[in-house]
């Protein structure tokens, strides 16, 4: 593998080490978030599917209900009737924080408290039907509000588990094998030189006892050989 | 304050408007597409769209995706269940499990 550019020392094994040790502990802490962030995925996004099954069919209904009241009564009347709305919707946001990935929660505010200010008519000149179907539309809302931030929380934690568990897999698969390798590599390099210097030390050390053992004859034969070479050169 | 925007064509989204939410009736993708953009930016919590238009602005719609606001979700039109809404929501079940597990045997 990447064992080609790691250099076989001491120092780079301690830094593989560490590499390796922070690796685990943090491929065992992402996969518990993976886990954790599952599971409460797939509780919200059950929930998300029914109310969203719930919501469409409230709003198709209601959709029916517009068509009839439209069908009662002329487009300009209508028109009129929804122009100036007495009801307003505000919104606040606020974070909650789910294993790291902010989701929103929306609480909303109605500008006046009486459900029936939905009606921003007189009754005089509409159809019953439009009464229906605006009240139709508003028993939804509750509904649909639940249903944005839901599936908004279902979008943000889709993405942030996707990304978590290609983390854990590159750690599991890339990062930790290869420190695992390079860890290896370097012990078997750094015990193969161990060994070598370890034979040079005792081969030097029977060299230097061979020498020791034998001093008083090999002293004898160089005396013998320095009195031989001096005859020869006296004698000469 | 945020405040709530529903996107459509007129026919679909008119009676929103009397429960208090604001309504922008839309005919052209370009025009969709500026008004979008600027519902993004002027403190939407939460932008309604009608299926036919989400997938028209479904390039606008993934862009905005990552943000907390405003959360865009689909709803049905006047011209019936396109069934898009569904499929967003086992899209987000796909991407973070790998494959549909849940909802699969429905299709």
């Amino acid at each position: 593998m990447a064992s080609t550019t790691v250099t076989p020392t001491r120092m780079e094994l301690t830094k593989q080490k560490k590499k390796l040790a922070t690796a685990v502990k943090g491929h065992k802490l992402l996969k518990d978030k993976r886990d954790e962030l599952m599971r409460q995925f797939l509780d919200l996004v059950r929930e998300n599917m029914e109310l969203r099954i719930k919501v469409e069919a409230g709003i198709t209904s209601a959709n029916t209900n517009f068509v009839i009241a439209k069908a009662g009564m002329d487009g300009a009347t209508l028109n009129t009737a929804l122009m100036s709305p007495k009801q307003e919707v505000h919104l606040s946001v606020s974070n909650k924080n789910v294993m790291s990935v902010d989701i929103p929660v929306f609480d909303i505010t109605t500008k006046t408290a009486d459900a029936n200010d939905i009606y921003s008519y007189g009754f005089a000149f509409t159809s019953s039907d439009l009464d229906a179907a605006v009240k139709s539309l508003a028993d939804i809302l509750p509904d649909m509000l639940e249903l944005a931030e839901k599936e908004k929380a279902c979008q943000l934690m889709a993405s942030e588990i996707e990304k978590t568990r290609r983390r854990v897999n590159a750690l599991e698969h890339v990062i930790i094998p290869e420190a695992q390798v390079n860890i290896k590599y370097i012990k078997m390099k750094l015990d193969e030189n161990e060994r070598s210097s370890q034979i040079r030390l005792m081969k030097v050390k029977d060299m230097m006892l061979e020498e020791a053992h034998n001093f008083a004859e090999k002293d004898a034969a160089r005396a013998a050989e320095k009195v031989a070479k001096e005859r020869e050169m006296y004698g000469a | 304050m945020y405040k709530i925007g529903v996107m459509g064509d007129y026919d679909s989204i008119y009676g929103f408007a009397a429960l208090g939410l604001e309504t922008f009736p839309v005919k052209d993708p370009e025009e969709a597409k500026k008004i979008l953009d600027t519902l993004v930016v002027s403190g939407y919590g939460i932008v309604y769209i009608t299926e036919e238009w989400a997938s028209i602005l479904h390039r606008e719609i993934e862009k905005h995706g990552s943000n907390i606001t405003p959360a865009i979700i689909q709803i049905p039109g006047i011209s019936g269940n396109t069934g898009a809404g569904i499929t967003g929501v086992k899209k987000s079940v796909e991407q973070a499990v790998g494959s549909d597990i849940l909802f699969g045997e429905n299709n």
